[in-house]
């Protein structure tokens, strides 16, 4: 509205305005003149259609409180109904505490195991070629497709008691790992993909043509550039994998203290009504990744990589 | 000559790793669902369980989908084309749901319209059961596929500024007609992989409708809560025929999104040129 104004007045077709004396000319006077003439058309425009502009953001506003804002309010007020002591005492019980710390401790490992693969991944997808590389590379996103609870069969399937490689992982945390790295990998490898892909592999060769090793091209040139990708990818996968549930209960088997992660203490917490302790669980859960997300979104601004996920 | 060297340990590296990480169980779901032969499946398949989890997940994406295109799209166009304060509040709380695990979501949704949750009361004096029922898990899938219309939509409408739109307004075309003939137009690249994904994630979805529908066989078991039964209740069989039908439907949303996003680069491509 206030564009197509601007628009209207810069090619004279505003509401005719008196042109002002010499003496209100100046670089000064230049803005207010131009805010009067527009000023009073949008304000018409705007008062007649008030209400019709409104309805639209209003029933927007309405569907998202209805679905994500008046629940989340619920969840905060609920965790902190018995007050700081039973929120404290909910989140620090020991089968808690066990779940909150395999989880973190699982998706720290996962994130670190992945950023590796990813960023090698990335570079054979970038630099290398061979035929069939364009099924590799959708087979990427396969992961982001798939059902987590589909892919937690799929590692059963072939990790489990029948696994082929006489391999049993069900019910070992090595078993949470591999469905934690089989969700996570789109995020480390297209965070890191774009920017290798613009890095211009000239510097490199002009630095091995100056003899510098394979390693110290590596380490010198090619790492230090994508290093930020890398660690907006690692955070990304962080975060997924902290609230995972899906992809890891059926492989897990959800044995307390065993291969109980957060997000299952919070479903078996719900299923026997005790909801303000999950409530609590779920609120360090949120915080954590609430925090790493924002400390994504900050490194990006501050080193400029681009949000490709 | 030192570049021969570490590519190909690097690529074959690279595919060993894939291949055990994502093509093998993969494939095993499908040896497994069809190792008792095509009949066997196919009786798993057409058990009145199984027909019916599929129906209901249809049903609930056909609910859910369209819900979150409308919002997905308003919410975009007023993010892009309005300015008014709290726009930026407005522009977070839409990514909620990516930021938390789907199990809290469901749970935070129990905590509003479950029988001892806020709207609780209130709906049952009405006779509307939302927890342990349809509504809820279509209330829990909206939720959680909530943001991926909007964050596809969003920069394609910035990106392509205000000008045609002006135009097309100072000709005396109406908003709708302008919204029609040319804001969608120009985002329906962009709209169609956010529906795409939207899809996806409605079918897919476990966490959040796990918690919020109780999975009573044949009542509230949408095909990611069959599957988990069936594991549950020693009935791999079925498991596996359940993760074939959702792995063929991931299938074709990664050919519809690869496509989309070619489609997309040649068109950007254009649009730069």
């Amino acid at each position: 509205m206030t564009n197509l104004d601007a628009t209207v007045a810069d090619l004279g077709l505003g509401p005719p305005s008196r042109d002002p004396g010499p003496a209100e000319r100046g670089p000064g006077r230049r803005r207010s003149r131009r805010y009067s003439l527009v000023a009073p058309s949008s304000a018409l425009a705007h008062a007649g259609t008030f209400g019709k502009k409104a309805a639209g953001p209003a029933l927007a506003v309405t569907y998202l409180s209805l679905l994500v804002l008046l629940p989340v309010a619920a969840l905060i007020t609920n965790a902190f109904s018995g007050g700081w002591h039973t929120f404290w005492a909910a989140v620090t019980q020991p089968e808690a505490v066990a779940a909150l710390e395999l989880t973190l401790v699982a998706a720290l490992i996962v994130a670190i195991i992945n950023s590796i693969a990813g960023l090698a991944i990335a570079f054979v997808l970038v630099r290398d070629d061979f035929k069939g590389k364009s099924v590799v590379s959708a087979l990427i996103d396969l992961p982001f497709a798939l059902p987590t609870i589909v892919a937690g069969l799929t590692l059963l399937a072939l990790y489990g008691a029948n696994s082929p490689f006489h391999l049993d992982l069900a019910g070992t945390r090595l078993g949470i790992g591999a469905a934690l790295l089989f969700v996570t990998l789109p995020f480390c490898v297209r965070s890191v993909q774009p920017v290798l892909a613009e890095l211009d592999a000239e510097i490199e060769d002009a630095a091995s043509s100056l003899g510098a090793t394979r390693r110290q091209v590596l380490r010198r040139i090619l790492l230090p550039s994508v290093l930020p990708a890398v660690l907006a990818g690692a955070g990304l996968a962080f975060a997924r994998a902290v609230g995972e549930f899906g992809s890891v209960v059926l492989i897990s088997g959800n044995i307390p203290f065993k291969t109980e992660v957060a997000s299952s203490w919070i479903f078996s917490l719900s299923q026997s009504d005790a909801l303000p302790a999950a409530s609590a669980v779920s609120i360090v859960l949120v915080l954590i990744s609430l925090l790493v997300l924002l400390g994504i979104g900050w490194a990006r601004r501050r080193f400029d990589v681009p949000e490709t996920v | 000559m030192n570049e021969n060297r570490w590519r190909l340990p690097l690529r074959f590296g690279v595919l060993g790793y894939l291949a055990l990480l994502v093509v093998l169980p993969v494939g095993t779901v499908f040896y497994r669902a069809f190792q008792h032969g095509l009949g066997a499946a196919w009786h798993a398949f057409t058990a009145p369980d199984a027909l019916h989890a599929l129906w209901l997940t249809l049903l609930v994406a056909a609910i859910a989908v369209p819900l979150n295109t409308v919002f997905g799209v308003g919410v975009s166009i007023i993010l892009a084309r309005h300015r008014f304060p709290g726009a930026w509040l407005l522009d977070a709380f839409v990514d909620i749901p990516l930021a938390i695990s789907p199990v809290v979501i469901g749970l935070a949704l129990i905590l509003v319209y479950g029988h001892t949750g806020w709207l609780g009361n209130w709906l049952a004096a009405r006779g509307i059961t939302v927890i342990f029922s349809v509504p809820g898990i279509v209330m829990a899938s909206a939720a959680v596929s909530l943001p991926y219309v909007v964050r596809e939509v969003l920069p394609v409408l910035q990106e392509i500024g205000t000008e045609q739109e002006q135009a097309a307004r100072t000709l005396g075309a109406r908003p709708f007609t302008v919204f029609r003939r040319i804001t969608l137009p120009n985002i329906r690249r962009g709209l169609a992989y956010g529906v795409t994904l939207t899809t996806a994630r409605v079918l897919g979805e476990f966490g959040a409708v796990a918690i919020v529908s109780g999975a009573i066989a044949g009542k509230t078991q949408t095909l990611t809560l069959f599957i988990s039964n069936s594991i549950d209740n020693l009935d791999p069989q079925s498991a596996y025929v359940g993760a074939v039908a959702l792995c063929l439907s991931a299938l074709i949303v990664l050919l519809f999104l690869t496509m989309t996003d070619r489609n997309r680069e040649a068109w950007h491509g254009k649009a730069a040129a």
